[in-house]
């Protein structure tokens, strides 16, 4: 059993010790609850007040629990904000490029859409909010699996099921290609889940730069594709698209 | 790709809302160029009254217009028309000869008129005037404001009556102050704007006399009544001199035109605090006995005017945000939606939200909200659900009303506003409308259907099954729900409403 790590324990002991019902705490306060020197108990609190698990209020000089351990403890963003967020971006989308969009977000092994906007033809066309999609052969899957490390052991755990031909099941080359998905920014669905149809994906990221979920446009591979490469334009579409959302959830601008 | 939308031409809308003054410049396909938007103060001197500067309108309309033509990247010579929308029954009364307001506007929602209300409908009461009008006599109306200002206003009347005080709801101050103001500028309004005054004859689509006369106002400072679609003259000055103002229609009447409900039995709800809906009826003003009011949808040039049936809900989105800052049970409003889906039904509780009575088609004052069904396995999921479809129910009583008064059977509502990114809701709706609820693709129906109406002013658009073509849908949701169990709900929720009235006794009131 390795040795546990003394200064992890004493930041753990801080952190109760000014959880415990209204409190601030000063230092010397601090140190003496916990049999520590005045300079080892600063060291520490100085990094808890950098990672924002610890704010010192700046009138007392007293120390309080920080706003960033309340993230942790509700760190998912709600999949309806997400919705309300991109409503007016997809619908921009949609339009300028006359195809399908849809936003899905990682659900039980697979990718949940929350949001669809049709092709703005007037054809019929059936809202596929909760539809679930598969995590390895379509571009929305392959975008999420890409960014988000949970989403990324979900789909490799599985076998990689064949829906066409072109579907990738080998495992290194699923990796591979993940590592280009991460080096360009985004991922393509040429007839890999479904015959005739390409799909373009780029992901969206909250205000910590977590991946929380991904946009999509999606329609005939004669639309989608030209001279069998993936219209530049398109591709440059969604990402503005994925950019502004990110933006709407207070993502910085890269 | 179709990015080739900066190349013009294109159409300006300003939108003089409640809250905000904005500019959006549309291309020929309807699509969004850029946005500029300003807020202005709102004034609130008593409880109960509100009040808007209008030269601060004025200032930020003409700043929304050049920011948004800047960011478009555009000039004059590339915009073909202005359209307008407004705030609709805001009132302002202003010197002609110095263009100066002779008092803040009064706002919609400022009440200072209820007791000359009641006093005008003697003793027919509220619907002395609704046979000319549509409208009971209410205070959002403008007539009974402008008899305020008059009677209020010290040396006003004088003025007025010398012929130097013109009066207008806000699309008049916009366009009288965009074609030039003192020098030369037009005092028009629009039939859906002069038919939110309680002062024009739905059927004449003039000013009644007797009205004008009940309410003590000199004819002289009515504005010309003109239709929605029209060159009224050109901007003369700022960054659109020379360009043709040639629209001007309420926001509600906009977002009917924006939705291109243009036949007859097609309608659009707008879901934000509160929801307003109307119907397009056709070429015949219809009298509503079911609470409705009667106004005008819309009149392109010299056509027929087209008539609408207005309902409106007092609480819908301001609903969840009650639910959010009032109750905490949720953190932000579309979190209302996972709450709500997180169980499979209302678990028998009902919520119907008359916090300041019952409007549409009941008016009943004296009711206030309950939450009814209550059982100890109700969750807060379950109240969060009955409070989606509070919304729902709501829109469906007026929907009815529509239909008795008409005789015309809702095929599909369209739908926008802040509220249609909620998909339980819309879902929730279709399945108690038992009709298609569509989305359509830009969600800036009122400032589109203003852009639009002036493209037609101007010929840019050549007729209204053009701007038809240019709509387009973005989202349907279809009825899912078995037809009992929704005539089992109604039947639970119209108890439910039931048990609302009455609560205020008749002295409290």
């Amino acid at each position: 059993m390795a040795k546990n790590i003394q200064s992890l324990e004493r930041a753990a002991a801080m952190l109760r010790l000014l959880a415990g019902g209204e409190r601030r705490l000063g230092l010397s306060d601090i140190a003496s609850s916990l049999g520590l020197a005045k300079g080892t108990a600063h060291g520490i609190l100085r990094t808890l007040q950098l990672e924002g698990f610890v704010e010192q209020d700046p009138a007392s000089g007293r120390y309080q629990l920080g706003a960033e351990l309340l993230r942790l403890g509700n760190s998912y963003l709600d999949v309806h904000e997400l919705r309300a967020r991109a409503l007016v971006w997809t619908d921009d989308l949609a339009r300028s490029s006359g195809e399908s969009v849809h936003l899905g977000v990682l659900h039980q092994r697979g990718v949940l859409i929350v949001h669809h906007v049709f092709r703005p033809d007037d054809s019929r066309q059936v809202l596929e909010v909760g539809a679930m999609q598969p995590l390895h052969s379509t571009a929305l899957g392959k975008v999420i699996a890409a960014y988000d490390p949970v989403a990324h052991s979900e789909a490799t755990e599985v076998e990689l099921r064949p829906f066409t031909p072109r579907t990738v099941t080998g495992g290194a080359e699923f990796e591979s290609l993940l590592d280009l998905i991460r080096a360009q920014g985004w991922a393509a669905d040429v007839e890999e889940t479904w015959e005739g149809v390409a799909a373009v994906a780029a992901p969206i990221h909250d205000r910590r730069r977590m991946p929380v979920g991904a946009v999509a446009v999606t329609g005939a591979v004669e639309r989608v594709c030209a001279g069998g490469e993936l219209r530049p334009e398109l591709v440059a579409a969604v990402r503005d698209c994925a950019r502004a959302v990110s933006r709407d959830l207070g993502a910085g601008r890269f | 790709m179709t990015d080739a939308h900066t190349t013009g031409p294109f159409i300006a809308a300003i939108d003089q809302g409640t809250t905000s003054s904005r500019c959006i410049v549309f291309d020929k396909d309807g699509r969004i160029v850029s946005v500029d938007q300003k807020e202005h103060e709102q004034i609130f001197p008593k409880p109960g009254w509100v009040e808007h500067d209008a030269a601060e309108i004025w200032e930020n309309v003409q700043e929304v217009v050049a920011g948004a033509i800047v960011k478009a990247g555009i000039t004059s010579a590339d915009v073909k028309a202005i359209g307008i929308t407004n705030q609709r029954e805001t009132t302002l009364l202003w010197d002609k000869n110095t263009g100066e307001p002779v008092h803040n506007a009064l706002v919609w929602q400022d009440t200072r008129t209820d007791a000359l209300c009641k006093e005008l409908g003697r003793n027919v009461g509220q619907d002395r005037f609704r046979r000319e009008t549509g409208l009971p006599l209410a205070s959002y109306f403008a007539g009974p404001k402008v008899r305020w200002l008059l009677d209020n206003v010290e040396g006003l009347r004088e003025r007025a009556e010398r012929g130097d005080i013109l009066f207008g709801t806000m699309d008049s101050w916009v366009i009288w102050n965009l074609t030039g103001g003192t020098d030369g500028g037009v005092h028009v309004t629009d039939v859906t704007n002069a038919s939110r005054t309680l002062l024009m004859n739905l059927h004449t689509m003039q000013w009644d006399d007797k009205i004008v006369q009940s309410l003590e106002i000199p004819p002289s400072v009515l504005p010309e009544i003109r239709s929605s679609a029209e060159v009224y003259g050109n901007a003369k000055g700022g960054v659109l001199d020379g360009v043709p103002v040639a629209s001007a229609l309420g926001d509600q009447q906009a977002a009917l035109f924006g939705q291109t409900c243009f036949a007859q039995g097609e309608a659009k709800s707008t879901y934000g605090t509160g929801t307003f809906m109307l119907m397009n009826t056709g070429h015949t003003p219809v009298n509503s006995y079911n609470g409705l009011l009667t106004t005008v949808g819309y009149q392109i040039g010299d056509q027929k005017p087209v008539y609408a049936l207005e309902g409106s809900i007092a609480v819908t989105g301001s609903l969840v945000q009650w639910m959010r800052d009032q109750m905490g049970l949720i953190k932000s409003a579309a979190e209302i939606e996972t709450l709500a889906s997180s169980v499979e039904d209302n678990g028998g509780a009902y919520f119907v939200p008359a916090f300041s009575g019952l409007f549409a088609p009941y008016w009943r004052p004296d009711a206030r909200g309950v939450i009814a069904g209550l059982t100890r396995y109700v969750t807060k999921a379950h109240i969060a659900r009955a409070v989606l479809e509070a919304t729902a129910w709501q829109t469906r009583e007026i929907s009815d009303a529509m239909t008795k008064d008409s005789g015309v059977e809702l095929t599909a509502l369209k739908v926008d506003g802040g509220m249609t990114s909620n998909n339980l809701l819309m879902q929730t709706l279709s399945d108690f409308l038992d009709a298609p609820v569509v989305r359509p693709m830009v969600a800036e129906t009122t400032c589109l259907g203003a852009a639009y109406a002036a493209g037609l002013a101007v010929g840019f658009w050549p007729d209204t099954d053009a701007l038809r073509a240019n709509w387009r849908r973005a989202a349907e949701w279809t009825p899912r729900m078995a037809a009992d169990t929704r005539d089992r709900e109604y039947k639970s929720w119209l108890k439910a409403v039931e048990r609302t009235m009455g609560w205020i006794e008749d002295e409290e009131s």
